[in-house]
């Protein structure tokens, strides 16, 4: 099964090269581990979600690439023909010249709709390529205006097109302090607009991945190559070929199939009394955990810890909320690596912050005109307001 | 659930997705509601002219899945001290890209400034959109009421780059009259002006900006130079106005300078996206700093003999006959850099119409003080961090603003830092979290914070930083404006060379005192804010 990979402005172009770079490096390295049955079925598998065939033989990354103005998309087409390894589509990249200028707005209504049959026919062309589809990998900035504004729309209307389909947005919380000034509008409205079309938002903050370069990885000088390259490694790891539950010799069929459903406590239990955001935690408060585990020794390693009650809110039992996916054939040079997906309260204080700041500026209003010059109103900011503070207050009460 | 309505928005007539060039579209009357103090014109008609052709193109750039090109932007250089900037500008746009593009080929980042024309052709068409430089024609207009520093222009070793069909010129002058400059020559050069204008429009793809560049003080900078800024808002209100204004120092020996100003100031007011306020002593204090470490022999201090602080007419220390070449030089290096990270690539990138959507949080209060660093290049190029953060350090002190005004000590709005060259993300990051102590941000925008940066540093520098701040530290520039302003109006001094201008009466001087006014009263409430702790607003409440 196929997922179809849409990358949306800067930061979405260039995170969306690292991953495919990682997933195909990671399916054509050396294993030792492995038996070659083992690894070339992992290699079809990997090839048959992420890339399409060519004629010569270099394979296509099943992707669409979208921004506004031309630099990005132009590096990131030269680069990946550069490497000889894979490339992208010769038609899969749509761009215009101006940009949406950090204005959500602008891409979301001015962008979106102008851009919306052509986007569509892109992602169909890529959809049409694929024997079965599994699902739709968006990836985007928040603090933006093309991978914000035009992602929201775009996600809005992959959910009517293919709402069969699972959605799964690959979202770059930006940095606490400022990468663009308005990054805090711009974030609350995409937040409250993906919640309505999206099926999954997996989160990475640049904070935190710059933190892993910095103290985990050492690097000096670092940039924003460096912090995609970890992420892309993430990303790789949770993606890649996991076997099914049936047996070991064949993969998962459907890579995102990872249970998402949150089952809120029925009525009639009784009544949990909530949790403040300043009491003490020592684990974040879980949904749903996903370990993956790849390489060496998967099928003895003590998982013991990750099924503590302590972990999971108080109306699930640990083993409906963890799950556990072994692979043998190592991820990348790997000879054991760990992924965790987690559904946890882990993104309640950076999200609570993030509304924080935002009202804070529109009590103000403080460059509301600049949305509403777009068709943005007060109303749609208020009605983005309330949502969140809905998700953060349930997610506290867990 | 959220509905877009779509009277607001740019929805083309009878359901067609491309208008034809020069169709007029209707917006709903929400549509630029809040730009308050912008003059009433019927809200509802919007002419599309170049606009038009570009975006079908673009359409089916995307469908052949053709690389597509960048946005350019247009030079408008009005009045004797608009003209002496301009040069520079083009001097060191040309040397830059010269740099750049080793290969001589007519690249997307060079046509962000300058056409490719081959020169065989005769008459106005010949436009090459790819492969080698033929000829690069700036996308410039040049106007002044009086001939000199055109004809120098065109005499010296830019003539080829510019057109002689982009010039306007007069023989007899403003006067230092701002009323001439506006009424007299705004009218009798009206059609000229749009002709020009509407010329270099289509010669863009796609055209984003204009960079007005002028002076306050005088008559045809100062007027004409503002009644640019209202035909540009009709004619192309899509395409952003930059202006660079250079403000009469308190030494000013133009009388009439505060007169010319405040009325100027008025336009820029109603009329301008973002000014970038820039005055002469302070391009002096900066030139002379630069000369005292040159010449007091510092270790390894010495300005490498390419860089852009020195015009490619002479060496730096020729500066103190031609001050004024290197204090030009200063400004069209502000206009460079601000353009570099939409022209060439970065890891982070920064659009003109970034500038305005993060640096204007009220459409009113758009001047931006900037300072640029470092404004010389010591020996070595491998510069250890600690240089680096010098640079950063420098561009919050008040020696170095291209205004006198001293930012650390007022209140930020908002502030933008553009880095070019061999920096990364965690360099800028590191100097953020060391400097934001030291800074007070206002209440509502406590991370006010735009970053952009672009790979390609400015020529015999490996690394440099340009701020852009929407600072309070502005005021004392317009308060003392006004002051000026008023010592003159009280006597009614020179007050006839105005009045005898037809369509000019006293009104204009109280409008235009009172809108200064009202922009002085905005930055006094914000500065009260300053002392005030920030307390968070309580939240919406939901229920769960």
């Amino acid at each position: 099964m196929s997922i179809v990979t849409v990358q949306l402005g800067q930061c979405g172009n260039q995170i969306g090269f690292e991953v495919f770079d990682a997933l195909f490096i990671d399916s054509h390295c050396p294993q030792r581990l492995s038996s070659k049955r083992e690894n070339e079925a992992y290699q079809a598998s990997c090839k048959e979600r992420f890339f399409s065939e060519e004629e010569n033989g270099v394979p296509i990354a099943r992707a669409v690439l979208v921004d506004m103005e031309p630099k990005v998309i132009n590096q990131t087409l030269s680069k990946a023909a550069q490497s000889g390894r894979w490339k992208y589509g010769q038609h899969s990249s749509f761009c215009q010249k101006q940009g949406s200028g950090n204005n959500w707005a602008y891409g979301y209504s001015v962008h979106g709709p102008r851009h919306e049959e052509s986007i569509r026919n892109l992602i169909q062309k890529e959809v049409e390529k694929c024997d079965s589809l599994s699902g739709f990998f968006i990836i985007m900035s928040m603090a933006g205006g093309t991978g914000s504004g035009l992602g929201a729309f775009v996600t809005q209307n992959l959910q009517d097109q293919y709402s069969n389909s699972l959605k799964m947005n690959q979202i770059i919380w930006p940095y606490g302090t400022g990468e663009v000034i308005v990054q805090n509008y711009n974030s609350v409205l995409t937040l409250s607009h993906l919640y309505r079309s999206s099926d999954a938002l997996l989160v990475h903050e640049n904070d935190a991945v710059h933190k892993i370069c910095a103290k985990l990885m050492n690097i000096k000088q670092i940039s924003f190559s460096d912090i995609n390259q970890v992420l892309a490694h993430q990303l790789g790891s949770v993606f890649q070929p996991t076997y099914s539950a049936e047996g070991s010799f064949h993969y998962r069929r459907n890579p995102l199939g990872i249970d998402w459903q949150i089952r809120p406590p029925l009525p009639g239990l009784p009544n949990l009394s909530k949790m403040s955001l300043n009491k003490e935690l020592h684990f974040n408060t879980s949904i749903a955990n996903l370990l993956i585990l790849r390489g060496k020794d998967v099928h003895s390693a003590d998982l013991e810890g990750f099924k503590d009650p302590a972990l999971y809110t108080s109306w699930l039992e640990p083993v409906n909320a963890f799950n556990v996916w072994r692979t043998q054939r190592a991820f990348s040079k790997y000879e054991k690596s760990a992924a965790l997906v987690s559904n946890s309260q882990f993104l309640v204080k950076p999200l609570d912050m993030i509304v924080g700041k935002a009202w804070n500026m529109f009590a103000s209003k403080a460059y509301v005109h600049q949305y509403t010059k777009f068709g943005i109103e007060e109303e749609d900011f208020l009605d983005s307001f309330a949502l969140l503070e809905q998700v953060v207050a349930s997610y506290c009460t867990l | 659930m959220v509905t877009v309505r779509r009277s607001a928005l740019a929805q083309p007539c009878d359901g067609k997705l491309f208008p034809e060039p020069g169709e007029v579209l209707s917006y709903g009357s929400d549509l630029r509601q809040r730009r308050d103090l912008r003059s009433p014109r019927p809200l509802g008609e919007l002419r599309l002219c170049a606009r038009g052709i570009q975006r079908r193109r673009g359409f089916i750039s995307a469908l052949s899945g053709q690389r597509c090109s960048m946005t350019q932007s247009v030079i408008v250089q009005v009045g004797q001290c608009g003209n002496q900037i301009g040069c520079c500008f083009w001097d060191l746009a040309l040397r830059e890209h010269a740099a750049v593009n080793q290969k001589g080929i007519y690249d997307e980042a060079i046509s962000s400034f300058f056409r490719n024309v081959d020169t065989r052709v005769v008459g106005d068409g010949g436009s090459i959109s790819k492969g080698k430089i033929c000829s690069l024609k700036a996308r410039a207009v040049l106007i002044d009421m009086e001939e000199g520093v055109v004809n120098e222009i065109l005499q010296g070793p830019l003539r080829d780059v510019f057109d002689s069909k982009q010039l306007i010129t007069d023989i007899s002058g403003s006067g230092n009259n701002w009323a001439v400059g506006h009424k007299v020559f705004g009218s009798r050069y009206q059609e000229e002006i749009l002709e020009k204008l509407r010329k270099s429009a289509e010669h863009c793809d796609c055209l984003q900006c204009f960079f007005v560049i002028h002076s306050m003080g005088g008559g045809t900078g100062s007027g004409l130079g503002t009644y640019l800024l209202k035909v540009l808002e009709d004619e192309f209100p899509e395409v952003y106005r930059f202006v660079t204004s250079v403000y009469p120092s308190g030494e000013d020996d133009v009388i009439t300078s505060p007169y010319n100003s405040i009325l100027a100031m008025k336009e820029l007011n109603e009329h301008a996206d973002c000014v970038l306020p820039i005055d002469n002593q302070s391009l002096f204090d900066i030139i002379s700093k630069i000369d005292l470490v040159v010449n007091s022999g510092k270790l390894g201090t010495t300005i490498k003999p390419k860089s852009l602080v020195t015009s490619s007419a002479g060496t730096f220390k020729k500066w103190q006959e031609k001050p004024f070449d290197a204090m030009n030089n200063i400004v069209a290096n502000l206009l460079l850099s601000l353009t570099s990270s939409a022209r060439f690539e970065g890891s982070l990138n920064m659009d003109l119409n970034e500038i305005s959507m993060n640096l204007v949080p009220f459409p009113q209060l758009h001047y931006l003080v900037s300072s640029l660093t470092p404004l010389y290049t010591l020996a070595d190029v491998n510069v250890p961090p600690r240089r680096l953060d010098q640079m950063f350090s420098d561009a919050f002190s008040k020696d170095h603003q291209l205004i006198r005004a001293d930012p650390k000590h007022s209140l930020y709005l908002a502030c933008a830092l553009m880095v070019r060259g061999n920096v990364q993300i965690s360099d800028l990051r590191r100097n953020i979290e060391r400097l934001k102590p030291s800074l007070q941000f206002v209440s509502w925008n406590q991370e006010g914070w735009k970053t952009s940066l672009c790979s390609v540093p400015p020529v015999g520098h490996s690394h440099s930083l340009l701020a852009l701040a929407n600072n309070t530290c502005v005021k004392p520039t317009f308060v003392e404006l006004r002051e000026r302003f008023l010592r003159l109006y009280k006597k009614k001094a020179h007050l006839h060379h105005y009045l005898q201008i037809e369509g000019m009466e006293e009104s204009c001087f109280t409008e235009a005192e009172s809108s200064l006014s009202a922009l002085i009263r905005e930055y006094n409430q914000l500065d009260a804010t300053k002392s005030m702790p920030v307390e968070d607003l309580p939240r919406l409440s939901v229920a769960v």
